[in-house]
Order: structure tokens, then sequence, then C-alpha cells
């Protein structure tokens, strides 16, 4: 009867793939917290697709997971079974909802990075990443292209909606330096061809802001300090409360089957 | 996710002159022979009024739906079934979209009834005004109200206004998907922990009667039910539709092993339907009034969702304007 949390071995490999699907699992579970509450009907739908396709990710990728692991675990255990410290998401995607400028912001900043990756990453030696990848990133690219045109919408649109999002995207600007992290275990993979150099992104990441945040009528926040932690499991405060409500049921009756 | 007779009286409008009187004739002839009414086509105000009624309470159950299923989606025990859920309350979005595209085929906007529904004075199934309390309620709204939401539906297939009988030949097919889904939570529950079991019985428990409810008062005490039928957008009547459900969904319970709260509940050999106990009208009544356990919190989260977006609706109809003067001012500067 699996009654405590697992700790799989960290090995790079799986440390990278956990990484991916952390990040699409926690952003996803943000996203659908919307349901039912956003600005409007049409939104309402198209944050509850986006969630899907990041819970969708998140779920071939832990597979995956399972079988680099090769412990007999599945995508659950990887999802409902970890502390909040096991988890390896990095601190942009468990930033809460706020306004809707927030959640478009977090899109915007993360789907940015995250596109590029996947299109990287489906280059992989790796073919089970490659393949991943390669169907992610056609979600990826949609996610970016609706949150950049919320986001020059709400930047180019009225007094108030500019402000929210240039305050949001203040806020939100120290979380990006986490992206483009390589510690010893992404170098591994990287060495390996498994896994793209994320630093190797990160002028086209400034591109592509620059580009949205131009039409956005926003400035770039100057400021140069960035938080770190979320990718060696350090993380805010947010995100125990997420997983209180995500891992519940299955803490609550531990074994049963759902 | 829902329609629901809800016995509202129409006031009677008189028809005026000869003339009308024959356009009136013309067009029942043409719901005798079967025939689809298109948005242009010539109307009854009353059929105008009927339909935009009831497919705006239509959409604005799927709307208000969204609430008590989106209450589990962050809870949800398994990735598979946070996937399956975030879809089904997705796919309820959709449903709404497409039936105030409907009601707009009728001449009222999207934005005029969603204000209707806001300002407390349309209405919405009364199903959604009970609460979602344990992951089992997921399981009985898609077992038993996207049962009975079927159950209502599928003749709405045929009914005689176009634009509605093609949206719900559409949410039916999404509808039977949903119910299947439902019916498979609660057959994991009741193969699984007593715990598990207990939870289906009690989802059980506080469902059944609510759900019996949906399909409005008894045919004694219906208003409007003739002229709907003679229109043919209804084609069978609250009585018969519930006793349908019934019969459908008694053998699938038992199939679970679970109980109905129904002492008088018994199979009547003879007629070949399921005989079942006095349904509690008052309680109905009290939910339609706006007392069910969850009226207040439901409409009070619509209005938050609606007044919290308000600034991003703003901005999105500003840049459009600035694009549109842009667009307008590159050619001028030409």
């Amino acid at each position: 009867m699996p009654t405590t949390s697992i700790s799989p071995a960290a090995t790079p490999l799986l440390t990278c793939v956990l990484r991916r699907a952390d990040d699409a699992l926690i952003l996803g579970h943000r996203l659908s917290e919307w349901c039912g509450h956003a600005p409007m009907l049409e939104e309402d739908i198209a944050l509850a697709n986006i969630a899907l396709d990041c819970v969708g990710q998140a779920r071939s990728l832990y597979d995956y997971a399972a079988v680099v692991d090769g412990g007999g675990l599945t995508e659950d255990d990887f999802a409902y079974r970890r502390e909040a410290g096991a988890f390896r998401n990095c601190l942009l995607v468990e930033q809460p909802n706020g306004d809707f400028a927030a959640t478009i912001v977090r899109q915007v900043l993360f789907s940015a990075f995250i596109d590029p990756y996947f299109r990287a990453l489906a280059a992989s030696a790796d073919a089970t990443l490659a393949a991943v990848a390669a169907k992610a990133e056609k979600e990826t690219a949609y996610h970016l292209r609706h949150s950049a045109e919320w986001l020059i919408r709400l930047g180019d649109g009225t007094q108030e909606s500019r402000a929210r999002a240039q305050a949001a995207l203040d806020e939100l600007w120290p979380y990006t330096g986490e992206l483009f992290e390589v510690d010893d275990a992404e170098a591994a993979v990287i060495a390996a061809g498994i896994a793209p150099d994320p630093r190797g992104l990160a002028a086209a990441y400034d591109a592509t802001l620059e580009a949205v945040l131009g039409q956005a009528t926003l400035t770039r926040p100057a400021g140069a300090w960035m938080q770190t932690g979320g990718r060696l499991g350090r993380h805010s405060e947010h995100l125990g409360f997420i997983l209180a409500d995500l891992q519940y049921l299955q803490r609550a009756h531990p074994g049963a089957t759902w | 996710m829902y329609t629901q007779a809800l016995n509202a009286k129409d006031a009677v409008v008189p028809v005026a002159g000869p003339e009308e009187a024959a356009r009136a004739e013309r067009f029942q002839a043409r719901i005798d022979a079967e025939e689809r009414i298109e948005p242009n086509d010539w109307m009854p105000e009353a059929y105008r009024r009927t339909l935009t009624r009831q497919i705006s309470q239509h959409a604005h159950s799927e709307i208000v739906g969204m609430l008590p299923e989106g209450n589990w989606i962050t809870r949800a025990p398994s990735l598979k079934r946070k996937a399956a859920l975030l879809a089904k309350v997705q796919d309820e979005a959709g449903h709404g979209l497409y039936l105030y595209a409907a009601a707009e085929t009728l001449g009222s906007s999207r934005e005029e009834l969603v204000d209707q529904l806001l300002a407390g004075r349309a209405k919405y199934s009364s199903i959604f005004n009970y609460p979602t309390l344990t992951w089992a309620d997921i399981g009985a709204i898609g077992w038993l109200v996207d049962g009975a939401a079927i159950m209502n539906q599928i003749p709405l297939c045929r009914c005689s206004y176009g634009p509605y009988a093609r949206a719900m030949i559409r949410v039916c097919k999404e509808e039977s998907f949903h119910q299947r889904q439902g019916y498979e939570i609660m057959l994991t529950l009741c193969r699984g922990t007593p715990e598990q079991k207990a939870m289906a019985q009690d989802a059980l428990d506080r469902w059944w009667w609510p759900c019996l409810m949906m399909f409005g008062p008894p045919d004694s005490e219906s208003q409007h039910s003739d002229q709907s039928t003679r229109w043919k957008i209804k084609r069978f009547s609250n009585d018969e539709l519930r006793q349908k459900f019934v019969d459908a969904t008694v053998p699938q319970g038992r199939h679970l092993g679970l109980t109905f709260p129904d002492p008088d509940l018994a199979y009547d050999e003879a007629a070949g339907h399921w005989r079942f106990g006095a349904i509690d009208w008052e309680e109905f009544r009290q939910v339609l009034a706006g007392n069910g356990p969850c009226n207040r919190q439901r409409m009070t989260q619509r209005r938050d969702a609606h007044a919290a977006g308000a600034w991003v609706r703003e901005a999105a109809m500003a840049h459009a304007e600035k694009r549109a003067r842009r667009a307008r001012a590159v050619p001028e500067a030409a």
C-alpha cells in the first residue's frame, strides 16, 4: 500500500524530464483555476485549452520519467506522491494567477521560452523526448501567440489595462532568469545531445519579448536581480498550497484507484 | 448542460387583424409539416420570446453549471481525471457559447442575455444550486445530471427552430460522452474501497431527487407545455421525460450496487416502468425562488467574474478601436 511519498533517484535525465513535466503540470494547474471565472466566455475556453495542453504535456513527460526511473512508478505517482521539495518546476509557473494581466504576462514569459525550447528538443538524441517535444511545440506556439496577442491588447488598450500589465511584468520579471539556468544535471543532458542549452535560446527570447513588449507599449524591467531555487526544489510559499489541493484525495485515500 | 421547464408564464399576445391571423396559420402549417423555422422566417412574437427564453436559460445553465464541476478540477484525483474534467467543463463553456449564438439569431445579444442572468431576471437549471461536496459528485453529475439533460435534449434535436435543433445535435453528442464518463467514475468508486463506495452512495442520495426535479413541474401544473407542444419546441411532457429517465437510470444504479433514496421505488411489471415516490415540489419551488443551498454563491461567482473582467473587455475594445483608427489613418497618409 503506497502510503508515503516517493523520492526517485535523481539521474540527470530524470531530473531534466521532471523539470519540464513539473513546469507543465503546475502551470496547467494554475490555468485550470480560471475555469468558470474568466473575463469572457471565449477566454474560459482558451485558458482551459492551454491548461489541458499543459496537463497533457505533463502526462507524457511523467510517463517517460517512469520509464527512465525504471521502478514501476506511474504518471500519478510523480504528480501526487512527491513533497513540494521534490518538485523541480521553475518559480514562475507557480506564481498566483493574480488579475488577468498577471496570468497573461506569466504565460508570455514562460511560452516565449518553452516554445523554442521544445522546438530544439524535437531534435533530441532521445527519441521519446524528441517525439513529446515535437507534439508539444505545436501547442506552445499557440500558447505564445494567444498570450502575446492579449498582452498587446492589454498594454495598448486602456490606461488601466496598461498599468496592470506593466505591474504584472515588473512583478514577474525576476522569475525569468531561472528559465536559462544550467546546473550539472542540465549540463550532462546537454553534453549528451539530449536537451538543448537554454542559454543558446536567450537571444531568441529577448527578441520575442522585445517585439511583443514594443507593440504592447510596455517597458522591459531594468532590474537584473533574478530569483532562483525552483529547479532544486526550493519553492515559493505558493507551491505547498497548490499541492495541498492537487494531492488531497490521493493523500487522504492512500492506494485507492480513481 | 441543460434546459429545464421553469414554468414561467408568458403574457398572451393578442393576434391582431386577419392578416396576422393568416400568417400565424401559415406558420403553424409549416410546423405541422415538420418544416424547420429559420432566423429570417416570419414567426409569431410569442414563439420568438418562448425560444429566446428557453435557449438563453439553457445557455445560462451551461455557464453556471461550470461552477459546481469546476470546483473539483484542481482536486481531481488523477491526471487522467483532471484532464477529462477540464475538457468536460470546457465543453460546457462551448455549449454556452453555441447556445448564446443560437439565441442571438432570434434578435437578443449575448450581452443583453448575460445581463439578464446577472441581474437575476433570467433563470438557469435548478440543479446547479446544489453543492459538489466530494469527488463522487463529479461522477454523479455526469451520470445523473447529464443523463437527465440528454433525455430532455434528444427530442430538442427535432425542435422546430433550426438553429436550436442543430445546436442540440452537437451538444447531445458531447453530453452522452460526459454521461458515460460520469458513470465510469461511479463504477470505479463502487469497485473501490469501502470509503469510495460510501462516497458514491452519498452522492446518489443527494443528487437523485434534485435530478428528478430537473424535468420541471408535473404535467398537471405545467403552464406553457401546450403551446410549446403545438410549436414542436417540446415533444414530450415533463412527466413522460422524467419516467423515461427513471426507467433508464434505475437499472444502471442497481448495476453499481447502489441504493436509490426512495423506499417507494418499485418495478411495475404490467406497465414496464419503475414507479417512484412523491417528489418534494416545495424544495423545487424554494430552489427556483433563490433559496437553494448555492443560489447566492453561484450568482455571486458569476457577478464577480463579470465585474473582475470588465477592465479586460474594455481594454480589448479600446485596442480594437485603436487598430481600426490606425488602419484608417494609413491610406489617408499615403
